[in-house]
């Protein structure tokens, strides 16, 4: 195959995955982009660099992450097989500590000493305060107000592991705004200080960076597919946020043509209330926090608030390379609900025995409703992509009982 | 000549550096925003950049976050800012305005369409703060087309090898954000300040307009020794805020501000030949 006729050779050198990506920053920050951008096309060519991510990746996260046939739920459902990739035995929970290990390492080679990021639901800070601990660095995390409410588990866990979190009050005090401060905070920090952005978002070359990092995933789902059942899965699927840990899962796959992906966005209180994250069904291009991509907002360009169940999926963007994947229709884009999210949460417990995170809940509401309209030798994979120990106190509060 | 060319020409023959004054349209309200604009000049602002509303501005600090907020939520708009500067226009024809915001409600306005009716309500200029020069093909030959200058920022990060890249396609003035950091945070030291204009000189002969973290008009005439203009945003932004805390008019108090910057930065250079 060729790299012109491949979906797998975006973006080009300025960031452009089609009209989407790019790098919209401010100039104060111009350079400190290009300065990683140098160091990671560097680190990436050099043998010993993927060796390290290896070893850490291996005897610190975990990896491979097992690759599990879901025999209830598919007897269950009664069509096609279901297969879990479980993201979540990574250490920290979740499928976040591959990309935060990457840039810790590249941080390190960098000589930065300062890491700063952003968090939603709250894994990602948690997987950048562990390998920030493991590391011996500074880790400053923000947070929204309103998550750090939501999220309590995990604002003690990054506390426990050394980091500082930083409610943010600004704006509407959710993760849009948790990146708003990070950003401010890089421009007042730009010599000692590495940014860790935590989905598939941001200016060039973060989208792709986390990407090559997530697709981990999608590498080991790949060849275990091939060891498990000779041939590759018919259908992928994914919740999708920013969109990190469905890119991780497509990205290796994109090529073959007879695999199909379903991203799952969360649709809150449903796609027709106005109170969802949905942003490619329910938004259009603009630019924010550094690329052009699918946003919410209103008519004179002002952003506006996400909601969903799930402070993971609660971000009015999504990654720019998933825009462009919309547009050229590679990867199908639906949606699920708060109330969607919560049944299949509770499908998947009672099934298999795993409490998955309220964002992958999304994707197994979409499991449930397709797999029993696909035959029985059809194969679905899903990224199981979080445990959800964080999500039961907000869980709880939902289905009405005191915990 | 340009507006903007205009009024740099005459700064340098009066042999003193301008004061150019930030405001945010529409804030609090309309009405009161466009009193607050349209007596600047009369209270000593050579140049007015009027800030477009928006809600994720990730280069201000929070004085000039929360004023986007404040007009955003009295229902400002970027229409709403061409409107204040029509009506500006129409009263003043020779004081530059130029239009400082973010990208996107301009990408969400149209870019051809923007420039153009940017133009004809009186704009000299546009400043997009989240648009470098490698990501500005889709505004600059509109702007260019409708007569806007496009003034770009640059920072202590923009090194000398960096500073060509900025400076190919600017024009009406080069805005030096003197601190890493954003609006309204932190102070320069007025030595880094000369030495960086003196290399920004090197490069260009456009004028040098200094700003981010100047909040009084000793920190004005500071920076005035040194830039052809010093620049003021924050610090006018706040006394919005504190009027509206203490249940006052905000337009007197922020005229009076601007008078007492404009008296320090006219006096800067002045003062510093007789010492």
């Amino acid at each position: 195959m060729t790299a012109l006729n491949s979906f797998r050779a975006g973006p080009d050198e300025r960031g452009h995955f089609g009209i989407f990506g790019g790098r919209y920053v401010a100039e104060t920050l111009m350079p400190l982009i290009l300065d990683v951008e140098r160091a990671y096309e560097a680190a990436k060519k050099d043998p010993a660099f993927q060796a390290e991510l290896d070893r850490y990746l291996k005897d610190y996260v975990g990896r491979p992450s097992p690759l599990w046939f879901a025999e209830r739920l598919t007897a269950e459902l009664g069509g096609a097989k279901v297969y879990f990739k479980r993201d979540e035995l990574n250490h920290t929970g979740s499928h976040k500590i591959n990309n935060t290990m990457g840039q810790i390492l590249l941080a390190k080679r960098m000589g930065k000493t300062r890491i700063i990021a952003e968090t939603g639901a709250g894994q990602h800070g948690v997987a950048t305060a562990t390998v920030c601990a493991l590391f011996g660095l500074k880790c400053v995390v923000y947070m929204g107000a309103t998550d750090i409410e939501r999220q309590a588990p995990n604002v003690f866990r990054m506390k426990m592991l050394g980091a500082e979190v930083r409610p943010v009050t600004s704006g509407t005090g959710t993760l849009k705004d948790a990146l708003n401060d990070a950003l401010r905070d890089w421009v007042a920090n730009v010599e000692d200080t590495f940014y860790i952005i935590g989905t598939v978002a941001g200016p060039h070359p973060y989208p792709a960076m986390v990407r090559d990092f997530q697709s981990v995933i999608g590498r080991e789902a790949r060849a275990q597919m091939l060891e498990a059942e000779g041939r590759l899965p018919d259908l992928l699927v994914a919740c999708i946020g920013g969109g990190s840990n469905a890119m991780g899962l497509f990205h290796p796959f994109l090529d073959d043509r007879e695999v199909a992906m379903d991203a799952v966005e969360a649709a809150g209180l449903g796609l027709g209330t106005g109170k969802h994250a949905a942003s490619l069904q329910g938004g259009k291009p603009g630019v924010l926090h550094g690329n052009r991509t699918y946003l919410l907002m209103d008519d004179d360009g002002q952003i506006q608030e996400a909601h969903s169940i799930s402070a993971g999926l609660d971000y009015p963007g999504i990654g720019p390379e998933h825009a462009w994947l919309h547009e050229i229709k590679r990867v199908n884009y639906v949606a699920a609900t708060d109330e969607d999210a919560i049944e299949g949460f509770k499908l998947c417990a009672r099934t298999e025995g795993i409490l998955p995170a309220l964002e992958p809940a999304h994707a197994l509401a979409h499991v449930a409703r397709i797999a029993p309209k696909m035959s029985k030798d059809k194969i679905v994979v899903m990224n199981l992509c979080g445990r959800g120990d964080k999500d039961i106190f907000a869980l709880a509060e939902r289905l009405g009982v005191k915990l | 000549m340009s507006r903007l060319a205009a009024t740099f020409a005459k700064l340098s023959a009066e042999g003193r550096a301008g004061l150019v004054t930030y405001v945010m349209a529409g804030d609090p309200d309309a009405a009161t925003a466009q009193a607050i604009v349209d007596g600047l000049p009369a209270a000593g602002a050579d140049v007015i950049e009027l800030g477009l509303p928006f809600s994720d501005p990730m280069a201000d600090g929070p004085a000039i976050q929360a004023a986007g907020l404040r007009a955003l939520a009295q229902g400002a708009s970027t229409r709403g800012t061409l409107d204040i500067l029509r009506a500006f226009r129409a009263k003043d024809r020779t004081t530059p305005v130029v239009l400082m915001g973010y990208f996107n409600p301009i990408y969400i306005y149209g870019p051809e369409r923007f420039c153009k009716d940017a133009a004809a309500a009186g704009a000299d200029g546009l400043i997009v703060v989240d648009l470098p020069p490698e990501e500005d093909s889709e505004l600059r030959p509109y702007a260019k087309a409708a007569g806007l200058d496009l003034v770009r920022l640059a920072t202590p990060t923009t090194d000398d090898k960096r500073l060509p890249v900025v400076l190919e396609g600017a024009s009406g003035f080069l805005y030096y954000v003197a601190v890493l950091g954003v609006t309204g945070t932190k102070s320069a030291a007025a030595g880094d300040v000369q030495a960086a204009v003196a290399r920004i000189k090197r490069h260009t002969k456009l004028p040098v307009a200094v700003g981010f973290g100047i909040k009084t008009p000793d920190g004005a005439a500071a920076i005035a020794k040194h830039a052809d203009a010093a620049v003021v945003g924050s610090a006018l932004v706040q006394t919005v805020a504190d009027a509206i805390a203490a249940k006052s008019d905000p337009v007197a108090p922020l005229h009076a501000l601007v008078r007492a910057l404009s008296a320090a930065v006219r006096g800067a250079r002045a003062k510093s030949s007789a010492a």
